[in-house]
């Protein structure tokens, strides 16, 4: 089976440019200007932008344990929906994906049923309990890109080290959720003028700061691959320009609501604004947007987090933390940091698909002859107006519902195969 | 021609959402409501017919008599809905709790709760008025409204007053709504207590002026209000000991003669006499903390009254 994307503007070396693509089966075959091909059958995507898929190293699937808020079919479908082609799952399910035969269950399952990618990141302890390390080596065997007990954040340094070394030993990176408990406390937003406002326990800043700090200085005695995720803070961006500066193998990614919301949004205690880590000040989401322009923000992930709405329409302070991200990630990103000139969209492309690729060791994912056929193609003049009936994801819960957003994803293929498509 | 201020069907989540000249109104409303409860018998017919629910998921005795003798005074139907004793405290969620209540035809709702912005959440899911009978750390309009009232009925204006608010600033939805209101009829209000009891930016958001000892704080004061210490927050590592708190931050004859000779002294209760305040202060010539609790009781009818339509 033959397919030709035709006249479309497509991200292509670093440069977005006009150039047709020819898909044979699962592969991209040829890559160029004016490629005529009579059995294919034709996409034209005269006026639309071509990207290779995007990649979202971040993402709970809920599944085994929380079908109720996701299972691994809905979330893959929300993924395809929003132009993710690939996505690494999360391991906080019921059970945790600790052990190989649940790595194998969510691979299979996505394998069978899914409408994207699923690579899986494993507890790096046991149950996600921060007491024993689990059994890296043979999950990695069976397929796993990195280690992480993402909110279950590791408390005891001295596992987190041991970790980290055994991780190495096996070529996995060790993905952190940043966060000391003690000072987090029952935390609810970022402590600020906001959570004082709204007389909701503050969640301080220095509960990500003191243990990227901490596992900076693990990961550079380990001689770990450190990954942090979802960075907030300008202090927490500050020390990753320091560590890659000193050459150590220390990465981060940001979420698009960190990059384009604040704590204000928190004003109406409108609980899909609650999530780990909080929103933070306007001079932090600066910093992270220039961590992104500069680099020392290597990528851009959700973590996609649905929560069913009678979970999250509780009081403020009872209600779960988290947001789902995959259906507004790209339009969020354009309408607020492309749209008005703050980022360019070539840098979107890279630090959503790209390098996220690269930092967990999936195939490469540039739009060129041999790699796999994952391409994302959108209309920029488009709009998502992001109802619950536009949401294919079983849970609902984001900031932007009931919003419109600039840009629309019309075609979203996998291995040649169209996972989305636009009526 | 003055524009009349519209209650109907409001509701009162904080004092932000109410102007100086409706909080006035209100004011105006409880003094003739005052004069009710002073009567042999306490009670109008106005709201004859409407049914006011105390829910109340945090426990607080003196705060719901107060909102039950008002509805009560007022010839409402009063019914009292308590955590921990039904649904809720068996998990069933606040929204089917108010689906339930509100199935049973209430029309007014006195509801407290430790979660801040729950009482949004009573008005969204019942679609009826709401009174915020304090919501966690985050506000406590009726609190604020009846210590303005006695204030108010004192000093009989707001305008030029120096408010100082000593104690637990951090955990007090009382000196939140009190800074709100107070200032919006001209007052100027310092709050004072250790930097471990004192909330990240309070000057920026509320528009205070922030005193880390008591004498800076208590200085020329019209008004001084001490606030409960709770000997919980010593587990939070926020202060050492109740006897050392009371060391720096009593308030006594000592420490008063800062503020003015006859400045008034006002606690929204229950006191720990002896750590905030010292009886000789409490129960002082310039002490009005028991005209708080009755004047709470007018405060609470005039807002029934005007939010439930009550014919005069």
């Amino acid at each position: 089976m033959k397919t030709l994307i035709k006249n479309g503007m497509v991200y292509h070396e670093g440069h977005i440019r006009k150039l047709d693509i020819l898909i044979e089966d699962t592969l991209i075959s040829k890559v160029g200007s004016l490629i005529e091909d009579k059995e294919s059958k034709v996409i034209d995507a005269k006026g639309k932008h071509v990207f290779p898929g995007f990649v979202d190293i971040h993402a709970h699937l809920r599944d085994p344990g929380h079908t109720y808020k996701e299972d691994i079919v809905s979330g893959t479908h929300a993924a395809a929906h929003g132009g993710v082609t690939s996505l690494c799952a999360m391991p906080n399910t019921e059970p945790v994906v600790d052990n190989i035969a649940t790595v194998d269950y969510v691979q299979r399952r996505a394998k069978d049923l899914g409408y994207a990618k699923v690579y899986v990141i494993a507890a790096m302890t046991k149950e996600s309990l921060g007491k024993e390390i689990s059994e890296m080596a043979t999950m990695k065997a069976g397929g796993i890109v990195g280690v992480s007990d993402d909110g279950n954040c590791v408390q005891d340094a001295k596992l987190m080290l041991n970790g980290m070394r055994y991780a190495r030993n096996f070529d996995l990176p060790v993905i952190i959720h940043a966060e000391d408990y003690s000072l987090a406390g029952r935390g609810q937003i970022n402590a600020g003028i906001v959570a004082t406002r709204l007389g909701l326990n503050g969640l301080t800043g220095l509960a990500e700061e003191t243990i990227i700090a901490r596992d900076i200085m693990l990961a550079e005695a380990a001689g770990a691959k450190l990954h942090i995720a979802h960075i907030s803070t300008a202090h927490s961006i500050e020390m990753v320009r320091d560590a890659k500066e000193r050459g150590l193998d220390v990465s981060c990614e940001v979420t698009p609501h960190h990059l384009i919301l604040t704590e204000e949004a928190c004003l109406g205690y409108d609980t899909n604004t609650k999530m780990k880590p909080p929103l933070r000040t306007e001079a932090d989401r600066q910093a992270c947007i220039r961590g992104l322009i500069d680099g020392t923000i290597d990528c851009i992930a959700t973590d996609h987090a649905p929560h069913a709405d009678f979970e999250k329409s509780r009081e403020f302070d009872r209600a779960p933390f988290g947001i789902i991200g995959f259906e507004t990630a790209f339009p969020a990103l354009y309408q607020y940091l492309v749209k008005p000139g703050i980022v360019v969209l070539e840098r979107i492309i890279e630090a959503y698909s790209l390098i996220p690729a690269q930092l967990m060791g999936l195939p490469d994912n540039n739009i060129k002859r041999g790699n796999a056929a994952d391409i994302t193609i959108v209309d920029l003049q488009d709009e998502s107006f992001i109802t619950e009936e536009f949401i294919l994801s079983k849970s609902k819960n984001t900031p932007w519902l009931n919003q419109t957003l600039a840009s629309k994803i019309i075609y979203t293929i996998m291995d040649g195969k169209i996972s989305w498509q636009e009526d | 021609m003055t524009d009349v201020p519209q209650f109907l069907g409001r509701n009162l989540f904080d004092l932000d959402d109410y102007s100086a000249a409706e909080i006035l109104y209100i004011l105006e409303a409880a003094k003739g409501m005052k004069e009710i409860n002073l009567r042999e018998y306490k009670k109008i017919p106005t709201l004859r017919g409407k049914t006011v629910c105390t829910l109340f998921v945090e426990n607080s005795t003196r705060t719901r008599m107060s909102f039950e003798l008002a509805a009560s005074r007022l010839s409402a139907d009063v019914v009292s809905f308590e955590a921990p004793i039904s649904s809720l405290g068996k998990g069933e969620s606040l929204q089917d709790t108010i689906y339930t209540l509100d199935a049973m035809g209430i029309d007014l709702y006195c509801f407290r709760h430790s979660s801040p912005g729950s009482p949004q959440l009573v008005h969204k899911y019942s679609g009826k008025p709401v009174i915020n009978g304090g919501d966690g750390r985050h506000a406590h309009p009726t609190q604020a409204l009846l210590d303005i009232f006695s204030i108010w009925e004192k000093l009989g204006s707001l305008e030029g007053l120096k408010v100082a608010i000593v104690g637990d600033i951090l955990n007090s939805r009382v000196v939140r709504s009190n800074m709100i209101g107070m200032r919006k009829l001209g007052a100027s209000i310092t709050v004072c207590g250790p930097r471990t009891l004192m909330p990240t930016g309070i000057e920026e958001v509320y528009g205070c002026r922030v005193e880390y000892q008591l004498a800076e704080a208590l200085l020329d004061a019209d008004v001084v209000m001490g606030l409960r210490m709770q000997m919980e927050r010593m587990t939070d590592g926020l202060f050492p000991s109740l006897e050392e708190y009371s060391k720096y931050y009593v308030l006594s004859k000592d420490t008063i003669k800062y503020a003015k000779d006859d400045a008034l002294i006002m606690h929204p209760g229950p006191m720990n006499r002896g750590v905030e305040i010292l009886p000789e202060i409490a129960d002082g010539k310039h002490s009005i903390i028991v005209e708080q609790v009755a004047n709470g009781v007018a405060i609470r009818m005039a807002l029934m009254f005007l939010i439930l339509g009550g014919k005069a």
